[in-house]
């Protein structure tokens, strides 16, 4: 007895450890919070990953480089077609093939509604956590056209496979480029929707303005990318600044946040960020379609993929950031090593640092705003 | 680069075999790093990735850096391979915050060990797991919590 009441008078009476996770609707997946409070007031947050952990690196070691295209679905589940662009381009790399135009611009038609998808569900998740309920509901019954299109070109709704190193899996359908231009006019007006709904509620902008400020340079210190960068006013887009497929010969303006409610850097410069980008994504995917020459996608996809002595480290702009692949290759059909730098898991190391000195309910606002995919943080 | 080090660090650096990256004794590392961060000419701001490998053929476990600086924007990679059985480096946690979880993971899939570092443990695997799985002399556990761990890896490949 007395050995327990030492044990008790070692702990400090003001503060707190809340658990949350690693299952709760706020989480985005499973994550568990070891959130240390001071009343309500946070103090400190260690986040605990690994739940969602599916070894996908030591996997890559007993695969083939095709083999390994479908395993880089499963990391970004909300962003797959993203990830299979940035895993196909940093093999290409290591091979030094080139790509036909039509693949190239069929990847960019892709990974841009994948990015319009991905922030659908961002936006829509977002306001979820702050409260409403309504927008979720639209940003998803939008979401879903994407997928019907994407269903329409290879098949699956989530994990597509699609596109491969050298070329993408099937060529667009015929009525492809009618469908999507046909969507593209049905959801521009709705982003104007969402702004009504969401954004410029003022319920919403009061949980969300000055809330869990994050600075460019601690931004950049913690190596955030995406989104959450761009929104402490950081003018970084991989795809303005280092530009890779055909991204450099479309118009488009790089969106970042500019405390139009706040602070600069705030959670709703975040949010407000995503709305921005899925315009731009719009005015890319015009531009795309407009232009996209004919040609055959699979004349440079190779019949083996078999690669010499080499490293290289590939970076991508995905719809949460940069998507890095480190690839070491053996001289074998399979790599060596294949390291994923996953965009989420260094803008989730950032927490604790901006949810310092705010309330647990605030947390939530905050961890949204990050926009994590647990599948990609723990691979 | 290399003549910049020469005058800052005589020694330092060595250009890798492939000549995409620098090698750096693990000795040298911090020494290095604060040049790296701070030098005007370099000013690397950026850690973009940081990712640990297992060659297999030597005794031999490595960490590469990537770096970038979002100023000047170029770009660099660093090596430091050390050996199996003492595998240690030390931590640059405190100078880019980035490689704090990073870090983490490398120690918990190879088992490289980051003196200095403010909370090295575990990060994806379970704190009680046995081994560092990404080494290439990996051999897994026989029972995690008495649930035996399958042996077969016929279907792997």
């Amino acid at each position: 007895m007395a050995e327990q009441l030492k044990d008790f008078s070692l702990l400090h009476s003001d503060e707190m450890v809340l658990n949350m996770g690693p299952q709760h609707p706020s989480t985005h997946g499973v994550l568990r919070l070891k959130i240390h409070t001071d009343g309500e007031i946070v103090s400190r947050i260690e986040p605990i990953i690994g739940y969602l952990h599916r070894c996908f690196e030591k996997h890559c070691e007993y695969l083939t480089y095709e083999q390994i295209v479908p395993f880089t679905d499963r990391t970004d589940y909300l962003a797959a077609m993203n990830m299979n662009d940035a895993f196909a381009i940093a093999v290409e790399k290591l091979l030094g093939i080139e790509i036909p135009e039509r693949v190239q611009y069929i990847r960019v038609i892709m990974a841009e509604l994948q990015r319009i998808a991905s922030h659908l569900v961002a936006v829509g998740t977002f306001g979820l956590d702050v409260g409403g309920i309504t927008p979720f509901t639209w940003t998803i019954r939008d979401r879903e056209r994407i997928l019907d299109l994407f269903e329409y070109v290879c098949g699956a709704r989530l994990l597509y496979n699609y596109i491969w190193v050298g070329g993408v899996s099937h060529d667009l359908p015929e009525q492809f480029i009618r469908r999507t231009l046909e969507f593209l006019d049905y959801f521009e007006p709705q982003i104007d929707e969402y702004n009504q709904i969401l954004t410029y509620n003022k319920i919403f902008i009061e949980r969300t303005a000055d809330v869990g400020t994050l600075t460019p340079e601690v931004a950049v210190n913690y190596g955030c990318t995406g989104p959450v960068l761009r929104g402490s006013g950081v003018k970084w887009d991989l795809r303005k600044t280092e530009p890779y497929a055909v991204y450099d010969k479309f118009d488009f303006d790089i969106a970042v946040g500019d405390g139009r409610m706040g602070t600069v850097g705030d959670t709703w410069d975040r949010y407000f960020v995503r709305i921005v980008e899925m315009k731009e994504s719009v005015k890319i995917l015009r531009q795309a379609l407009a232009q996209i020459p004919g040609g055959d996608v699979h004349a440079a996809v190779p019949k083996k993929v078999r690669i010499k002595e080499g490293s290289v480290y590939s970076r991508y702009e995905s719809a949460r950031g940069e998507v890095g692949f480190y690839i070491i290759a053996g001289g074998k059909d399979k790599p060596m090593r294949v390291k994923m730098r996953s965009p989420a898991f260094c803008n989730l190391s950032v927490l604790s640092e901006i949810a310092e000195g705010w309330m647990i309910s605030d947390v939530i606002a905050i961890l949204g705003s990050l926009d994590i995919v647990l599948g990609e943080i723990d691979r | 680069m290399v003549e910049l080090f020469e005058v800052r660090c005589p020694g330092c650096v060595t250009v890798t075999e492939d000549g995409n990256a620098f090698n750096v004794q693990a000795e040298k590392w911090l020494e290095v790093a604060k040049i790296l961060r701070e030098d005007p000419d370099l000013t690397f701001d950026s850690l973009m990735c940081l990712t640990g490998y297992d060659k297999g053929t030597d005794d031999v476990l490595g960490v590469a850096y990537n770096f970038h600086s979002m100023s000047k924007l170029h770009k660099l990679e660093i090596r430091i391979e050390v050996s199996r059985d003492s595998a240690e480096i030390p931590s640059i946690a405190n100078i880019w915050r980035a490689a704090d979880w990073h870090e983490r993971e490398v120690y918990d899939l190879f088992g490289i060990t980051f003196s200095g570092h403010p909370d090295l443990k575990r990060i994806l695997l379970p704190d009680d797991w046995e081994g560092y799985p990404l080494r290439k002399d990996y051999e897994t556990q026989d029972y995690y919590h008495d649930m035996p761990i399958p042996k077969d890896k016929t279907d792997w490949e």
